[in-house]
C-alpha cells in the first residue's frame, strides 16, 4: 500500500504530501526521484507541487520528458490512481494525461489563500464521499493556475462529467471556473489547491484528508 | 556538416488571456506612450542547429517547436531558419 510521491529538482510541496500521508493516512511512500524509472510495488503516486526544474519554458514543459514519468503514462494505463496537486497538475497537462493548460493568474497576482470550492462531480474515486455541490475549503498557493482549454475540451470534460472542483469566485479567472478535473477513466486528478495542506485541524482544516483517502482505498 | 541558425517565435494564442501583456501596456501609458493597443508578450528562442540540409534541420525544429517550445493549447509559433558558417557563430 506504498505511495509514490515524485521528487523533480524544484518540488517543494513533496515534504509536505509525505507528512500528510504517513502522519495523518498511516500509509507508507516512497520518494521517486525524477530519474527513476521504477514504479513497482505503488499503490498510486502522487505529482507534488512546487516549481520542477524551476518552471522554465512553461511550468511542467520540462518535467513531462523526466523518465519517471515516462513509466507514469504506463502506471495509468494499468488503471492506478495518480494525483497532481499544483505543479504536478500543470505537468500532468503538459504530459498529455489531462488535457487543458494552466496559465498565468489573471490578475498576475501569486495568490495564497484559503479557496472555497464546490464538488462538482462525485464520479470518480477522489470525491466520492462528497455529494454533487459539497463545498470544500482547500489551501491554493499559484501564479500560473488560470485553467484554458477549448470550447471542444470544455464540452467534453462537461459532457465525461470530468470536472471535478470548481472554485466559488474564481481567483484565478479560470475558464468555467475549474479548480480541478479528471481524465475519463477518472483515475488521474490534477487539481490546483493543496489538499495535503488541508489533514490536520492545527493547519487550517481537514477537507483534503479524503481526497488523500482515496489513494489508499 | 552544415550549420544553421533558427529562431522560434513563440505566441499565446489570440483566445487566450494574456494578463502581462495588458500589464505591460498599462506601464506604457504611465510612461506617457499613448496609443498602444494589444500588446501580446511571446517567446523567442534563438539556437544553433547542425544537419545535413535545411530541410532536416527544419523537420527537427518543427517537432521542437511543437512537443518542447510551445503548448499548442495555449501558443502559436513561427520559425525562421537561415545557414550559418561555423566561424561567423560568436
Amino acid at each position: 500500500m506504498t505511495i509514490g510521491v515524485v521528487v523533480f529538482p524544484g518540488s517543494n510541496c513533496d515534504r509536505d504530501v509525505r507528512w500528510a500521508i504517513e502522519g495523518c493516512l498511516g500509509a507508507p511512500t516512497r520518494f521517486l526521484w525524477h530519474e527513476t524509472r521504477d514504479l513497482t510495488g505503488l499503490e498510486a503516486v502522487i505529482l507534488p507541487g512546487g516549481f520542477s526544474y524551476g518552471d522554465y519554458l512553461r511550468c511542467g514543459a520540462i518535467a513531462r520528458f523526466a523518465p519517471v514519468l515516462q513509466s507514469l503514462v504506463d502506471f495509468v494505463d494499468q488503471g492506478k490512481k495518480v494525483l497532481g496537486i499544483c505543479n504536478g497538475f500543470q505537468v500532468l497537462t503538459e504530459l498529455g494525461l489531462l488535457p487543458g493548460a494552466l496559465t498565468r493568474n489573471r490578475d498576475l497576482h501569486f495568490i495564497c489563500e484559503p479557496a472555497l470550492l464546490s464538488v462538482s462531480s462525485s464520479r470518480s474515486p477522489w470525491l466520492a464521499p462528497y455529494p454533487r455541490g459539497e463545498t470544500l475549503v482547500l489551501p491554493i498557493a499559484h501564479g500560473e493556475g488560470r485553467f484554458q482549454c477549448s470550447s471542444d475540451t470544455l464540452k467534453k470534460l462537461e459532457d465525461e462529467d470530468s470536472i471535478a472542483l470548481r472554485y466559488q469566485n474564481n481567483p484565478n479567472g479560470s475558464i468555467s471556473n475549474i479548480a480541478g478535473i479528471t481524465n475519463a477513466k477518472g483515475n488521474v486528478l490534477g487539481l490546483m489547491p493543496h489538499p495535503e495542506r488541508a489533514c490536520d485541524p492545527l493547519t487550517g482544516g481537514i477537507d483534503g484528508k479524503e481526497i488523500l483517502k482515496a489513494l489508499i482505498s | 556538416m552544415p550549420q544553421f541558425r533558427a529562431c522560434v517565435s513563440v505566441r499565446l494564442r489570440s483566445s487566450v488571456l494574456d494578463p502581462a501583456g495588458e500589464a505591460a501596456s498599462s506601464a506604457a501609458t504611465r510612461l506617457g506612450v499613448e496609443g498602444i493597443k494589444n500588446l501580446r508578450i511571446g517567446k523567442i528562442i534563438e539556437l544553433e542547429i547542425e544537419a545535413p540540409d535545411k530541410e532536416e534541420a527544419s523537420k527537427r525544429l518543427e517537432l521542437l517547436s511543437d512537443r518542447l517550445f510551445s503548448n499548442p493549447v495555449i501558443e502559436n509559433w513561427s520559425l525562421e531558419i537561415n545557414s550559418s558558417s561555423p566561424n561567423s557563430l560568436t
